[in-house]
């Protein structure tokens, strides 16, 4: 294998856990509630941009990387409180939209509370490349890398030890049957989007520092991280991170072999496919028809 | 819709229009709207009135097509823009670089674009809910890309397919019918905006504008032409007069999407007409 090859791995790989625990988000929400929450990408955006103005103020780096997820986690619960929980019996589109009505209010506040501008953070552990079979990788990319397995194998241990754990993936799969034996499923919801706005900013802190961020950077991964989540079957843990892998490495060779300015058509081609001949996605998960 | 009609019909005003109770507040309402578009540009005191309101217009028609879809047919769609920048590029590009007459280019772009409508349309509207939104927005931000990067109609499809098709309608033709309808609309007006202003840019073809003209749609209220419209004039009039304080549009759009979808997600139209019919019952 050349080193071009092994280098579009590389950024592959590393784009592609983005978007899985940017999926990861998408599909626990979708699992506490049946929402689809075009938000997601909001989270990431504060997640990357909280941590940026935290570090300013001179907060060491983990302590800003904790701050800005918890900032995420609490304007996620606040959303499912303030806004989608308060419209329970709603349809798909009214739920559609009042999810990307907050997403806009949220870039909108961003804008405010922030600037327009594009803002770098520092990576973790420097920017001097290393040399592996003949690419040249930045070592953030490792620290996306690892610090998605971590968080598969915390959620992994989460959902399968914990009572809160239990209770959502019990919920996910029979709400009626979850509620019988005792579970609070609103306390799931508000769990969920807590859970998933925590998600969505950690991608937002790890990818800043290679990506750059501003108020706008939650549109496209958000959309990402809907298109993997779909990808790998709506509502699948699994899924989403297969998903978000797979939609990463095919842009990345896309963009590397076909043609960069149409990375992202790539990427919505291979969706409208799958949606057409496999609409559970490749791992399958939930059915897609609903009478 | 038809109880609010009827009662119109029946009430106090003494209908002087002998046609039946059904037709007689529909044609009274087009009568209206007739006689408003006909005498605003003697309103409209400036040039920047008279601009804002043909924006309107455009945007109207176009949302008057998606009601068609989300409000009647039940199916949403986050990729409508990307029909309008087709509608807009191709019309545009007809008439500027292959001189057909600007009738006769707006005419074939619209074609055109009915045309791959009505090809995509089957397998995606087999889709259903999210994975239709999925779908469409994926639709539109393909069609967004390329165009940036190369400088039946019955009411009761909304209420269930199963009983519509019971009763012997064919849901899925008249779905992919209304969708390409709806795409028609909007390529229309997409030619005509690039006719008008002269220009046009990706922009229109965003999923931003798509989100934008859902939201026209549902603020009005689904289902209603009327609240399309309103819907339409409301969200093109406000960022105008947000650009005075244009930090806080974002803000105020999205709060607006919001609440209308928590409190009234009839949409503004349907709310207001059932309070009003209400209160004079």
């Amino acid at each position: 294998m050349g080193g071009q090859a092994v280098q579009f791995l590389a950024s592959g790989l590393t784009a592609g856990s983005i978007y899985a625990l940017v999926a990861l988000g998408f599909s626990i929400i979708f699992n506490a509630s049946r929402v689809i929450n075009f938000a997601q990408g909001e989270f990431v955006m504060i997640g990357g941009m909280s941590a940026v103005s935290l570090v300013a103020t001179g907060v060491p780096m983990p302590v800003a990387i904790l701050g800005a997820i918890g900032i995420a986690a609490i304007v996620g619960l606040a959303l499912e409180r303030l806004a989608v929980g308060r419209a329970k019996n709603a349809d798909i589109v009214t739920l559609i939209i009042i999810t990307i009505g907050a997403s806009i209010f949220l870039r909108g506040v961003a804008q405010l509370v922030w600037d327009k501008n594009i803002h770098a953070l520092a990576p973790l552990s420097g920017d001097t490349p290393i040399a592996f079979l003949g690419a040249t990788i930045v070592p953030q990319s490792l620290w996306v890398l690892g610090a998605t397995v971590a968080v598969v194998i915390a959620l992994s241990w989460f959902f399968r030890r914990t009572v809160l754990g239990k209770a959502m993936l019990a919920t996910s799969y029979n709400p009626l049957a979850a509620q019988l034996v005792g579970i609070d499923i609103k306390k799931v919801l508000f769990a969920s989007f807590g859970l998933a706005a925590g998600l969505g900013a950690l991608a937002g802190v790890l990818i800043a520092p290679i990506t750059f961020t501003s108020h706008e950077v939650g549109i496209m991964l958000g959309l990402k991280g809907f298109a993997a989540a779909i990808l790998g079957g709506l509502g699948s843990f699994p899924g989403a991170i297969v998903g978000g892998l797979v939609l990463g490495l095919l842009e990345s060779l896309g963009a590397g072999y076909v043609s960069s300015a149409y990375k992202d058509v790539l990427a919505f081609v291979l969706i409208l496919v799958v949606l057409f001949f496999r609409p559970d996605g490749i791992l399958g998960a939930v059915k897609s028809e609903r009478v | 819709m038809e109880s609010l009609a009827q009662s119109r019909a029946s009430g106090s005003e003494a209908p002087t229009l002998p046609a039946s109770p059904r037709v007689a507040p529909r044609l009274r309402g087009l009568a209206v709207l007739a006689l408003v578009l006909a005498l605003l540009p003697f309103a409209l005191v400036n040039a920047y009135f008279y601009d804002v309101a043909i924006l309107v217009c455009l945007n109207a028609i176009v949302c008057v097509g998606l009601n068609l879809l989300i409000g009647y047919a039940g199916q949403i769609s986050l990729g409508h823009a990307g029909f309008f920048g087709l509608g807009a590029y191709g019309s545009a590009l007809l008439a500027a670089n292959w001189g057909v007459p600007p009738f006769a280019a707006l005419l074939l772009a619209t074609a055109a674009v009915s045309l791959l409508a009505f090809v995509v349309g089957r397998p995606i509207l087999r889709l259903k809910g999210n994975y239709l939104a999925m779908a469409t927005l994926g639709l539109g931000i393909i069609i967004a890309i390329v165009l940036a990067n190369e400088d039946g109609v019955t009411g009761a499809l909304h209420g269930s397919e199963v009983a519509a098709e019971v009763v012997g309608v064919d849901s899925a033709g008249q779905k992919v019918m209304v969708f390409v309808l709806s795409a028609a609309f909007a390529a229309a007006a997409g030619g005509l905006t690039a006719f008008y202003s002269g220009f046009i840019t990706p922009s229109k073809a965003s999923f931003m504008h798509s989100v934008e003209l859902v939201t026209m749609v549902v603020f009005g209220g689904m289902a209603s032409t009327f609240g399309a419209v309103v819907g339409a004039a409301v969200l093109t009039v406000l960022p105008q007069a947000l650009t005075v304080v244009k930090e806080y549009e974002m803000v105020v759009l999205g709060a607006v999407m919001m609440v209308t979808m928590i409190f009234f997600p009839r949409g503004a139209v349907p709310t207001l007409a059932a309070r009003f019919g209400r209160r004079s019952r």
